[in-house]
């Protein structure tokens, strides 16, 4: 199954167009139109040298806070467990220290490309990132009063390649897995005020 | 404190571990003083619940007292509780829906993935149980840290024997939600397959329902005279040919519901049991469903199919068929505890249900493993097991 140009760009937004358009050069034209489904459920998961996962998630709130809490750096680390910290710096640049394999850290710096209040937020890496990425965040009212639908989306470029791509699922650590994770800790955090663990801090996280 | 862990497959002993405490704002703490060795906990002793690691300490279904209660709990120490097995959040979609055992929130999210691959999805956390429920240390122990204290606890009002209400915390309200998932009409037939706790109170629910006859299956005769003590006709698979004699107590139609109050491990020496056991042991992962097909081909026309019995993964040669031609309902689920557990306490109180006929033993925690073994090899007499610690 193959995703269109359109279709694929489309949910990434202006940051994914770079993604996009580097995958239909290398990809032939499928024989099957496009269907309804989001680019990221694609059967293939690299697009040129990117990955691109991502993930949605209904949550019993407002879009108004859960845009707050995303854009605001010291509140992310209350649900984002394999990151160790969060800052702004003045210039609009986020520097994100994340745990990678083998408790590696990695260095993330990104800005927001585009934003839109309770609706969006899209950012890419900046020059110095020791990791390419790109991804947004969106939300929107979910159906029949159930809260908020808040989807992330995530290209990158896996540090290693395809190597370092499966070395991160060996470990757990690759972003699709951790992505998951904190959308279902922030989930439980806004529904319940607390994250569900069995074990007392000390066992606590990754 | 003193607490019963799993070891391995029917290896469980009691041990010293460090005292639980609290942990999240909703959290409390209870002091023990009466647990269960339930049904389900057998699936873990047998080995044949995926997930279950060394040193976890088993048990759902207790009581006690309030030691130590969080800032947002609205539990007080001091006050006496029934904690229901599954551990639910109260605020989230599925729990809004009275699908507590579906919640969204209580099980760590490093745990949902496991569950995820098996089943799609994750489902609530439950105490003393698989790591695919959040592996939440268990109430075979002197203390538990039980999680959304303001959801699950039922407090217990002065009057009441402890051995009156433990059973709130899982198997009445499990053999009650069988019967309502049985949608029993007035006069209806209903076969029970499996004598055990959970038929025992479903057989009890199906005719406070107005069943008008239930049929239960098994082959302890002890367990089947406690069967027919509850009001209930029974049948001794080993005696019966259990498909015909349904026919012929059903005028010829078949019982117009059917309960699985057996789960994963059927006994007996069916050939598809016989198969069924083969793979489990060595780890096939294949469910034994047999008492599950038995239900499916004997259930009438159009009739409905009540699955309390656990099940953890595959079922080989499933009548398939025989569900989709008769036009059969099916319901299932862990129990959603919360859900009944006001009304049954009610009932309880005023002398409607008996939940203590089927307490076979006491004994103390420390001899848990005990309890474990023979709860298992000598089912006929031993019941129900409850341990003080
Ligand atoms: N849905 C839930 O939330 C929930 C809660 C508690 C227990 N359970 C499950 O309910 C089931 C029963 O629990 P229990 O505590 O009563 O267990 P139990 O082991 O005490 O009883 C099972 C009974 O089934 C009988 N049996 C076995 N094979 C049979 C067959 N082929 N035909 C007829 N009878 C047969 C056994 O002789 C035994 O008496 C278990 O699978 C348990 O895990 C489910
Ligand atoms: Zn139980
Ligand atoms: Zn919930």
């Amino acid at each position: 199954m193959h995703k269109t140009l359109t279709r694929f760009a489309l949910p990434l937004g202006v940051a994914g167009l770079a993604v996009a358009a580097y995958w239909a050069a290398r990809k032939p034209a499928s024989s099957h139109p496009p269907d309804s489904a989001p680019g990221r459920t694609a059967r293939q998961t690299w697009f040129g040298d990117y990955v691109v996962g991502g993930r949605s998630v209904t949550i019993a709130a407002e879009p108004e806070p859960l845009f707050a809490i995303w854009r605001d750096p010291s509140q992310l680390s209350r649900f984002m467990r394999h990151v160790q910290s969060v800052e702004a710096a003045e210039d609009g640049t986020w520097r994100w220290v994340l745990r990678g394999p083998a408790e590696a850290e990695v260095t993330l710096l990104t800005r927001i490309v585009t934003e839109r209040a309770s609706e969006l937020i899209a950012w890419r890496s900046v020059e110095g990132s020791e990791i390419e990425a790109e991804g947004k965040v969106m939300f929107r009212k979910a159906p029949a009063g159930r809260g908020t639908v808040v989807e992330a989306v995530i290209a990158y470029q896996p540090p290693g390649g395809t190597m370092g791509h499966w070395m991160a699922k060996a470990f757990g650590t690759d972003p699709a897995r951790l992505g998951r994770h904190e959308l279902k800790r922030l989930k439980m955090l806004m529904e319940t005020g607390e994250i569900a663990t069995a074990s007392p801090p000390a066992q606590k996280g990754h | 404190m003193r607490a019963l862990t799993f070891h391995g497959t029917h290896d469980v002993r009691v041990e010293t571990v460090p005292d639980p405490r609290l942990i999240n704002p909703r959290d409390a703490i209870i002091e023990v003083t009466a647990t269960a060795i339930c049904g389900s906990d057998l699936h873990l002793y047998n080995g044949v619940i995926p997930g279950v690691a060394r040193g976890d300490i088993l048990g759902h279904e207790f009581m006690g007292r309030v030691v130590e209660a969080g800032p947002q709990s609205t539990l007080r120490p001091g006050e006496r509780v029934v904690v229901p097995f599954t551990i639910s959040c109260g605020s989230c979609f599925f729990c809004q829906m009275q699908l507590f055992s579906a919640c969204d929130n209580s099980n760590p999210v490093e745990s949902q993935d496991a569950s995820e691959l098996a089943y799609g999805h994750a489902m609530s956390g439950l105490f003393g149980y698989s790591h695919l429920t959040g592996g939440y240390p268990g109430g075979q122990a002197q203390y538990v840290r039980v999680p959304f204290s303001d959801v699950g606890p039922i407090v217990i009002p002065e009057g009441l024997e402890d051995e009156q209400v433990l059973f709130l915390s899982d198997i009445l309200p499990t053999g009650w939600m069988a019967a309502e998932n049985a949608g029993i009409r007035q006069g209806d037939t209903v076969a029970v397959w499996g004598c055990g706790p959970v038929g025992l109170f479903a057989i009890q629910s199906a005719l406070i329902m107005g069943a008008g006859q239930v049929i239960a299956i098994d082959h302890y005769p002890h367990r089947l005279d406690l069967a027919r003590g509850l009001g209930a006709k029974v049948i001794d698979y080993t005696q019966t040919d259990v498909l015909e004699a349904l026919m012929e107590m059903s005028g010829g139609i078949g019982p117009d519901a059917v309960i699985d109050a057996v789960g994963m491990e059927s006994h007996g020496f069916a050939p598809d049991n016989l198969m069924d056991t083969v793979k489990q042991k060595v780890g096939l992962g294949a469910d034994r469903g047999h008492a599950l097909r038995m239900a499916l081909m004997a259930v009438r026309k159009g009739g409905r199919v009540s699955i309390p019995g656990v099940y953890g993964g595959m079922v080989d040669k499933f009548p398939l068929g025989a569900l989709m031609q008769k036009g059969l309902e099916v319901r299932s689920g862990q129990t959603h505890v919360q859900r009944y557990s006001q009304d049954l306490l009610r009932r309880i109180g005023e002398g409607e249900i008996d939940t203590t006929f089927l307490i076979s033993h006491r004994l103390p925690l420390e001899e848990a493993a005990e309890g474990y073994r023979n709860f298992r090899d000598n089912q006929n007499e031993w019941t129900k097991v409850v341990l003080k610690p």
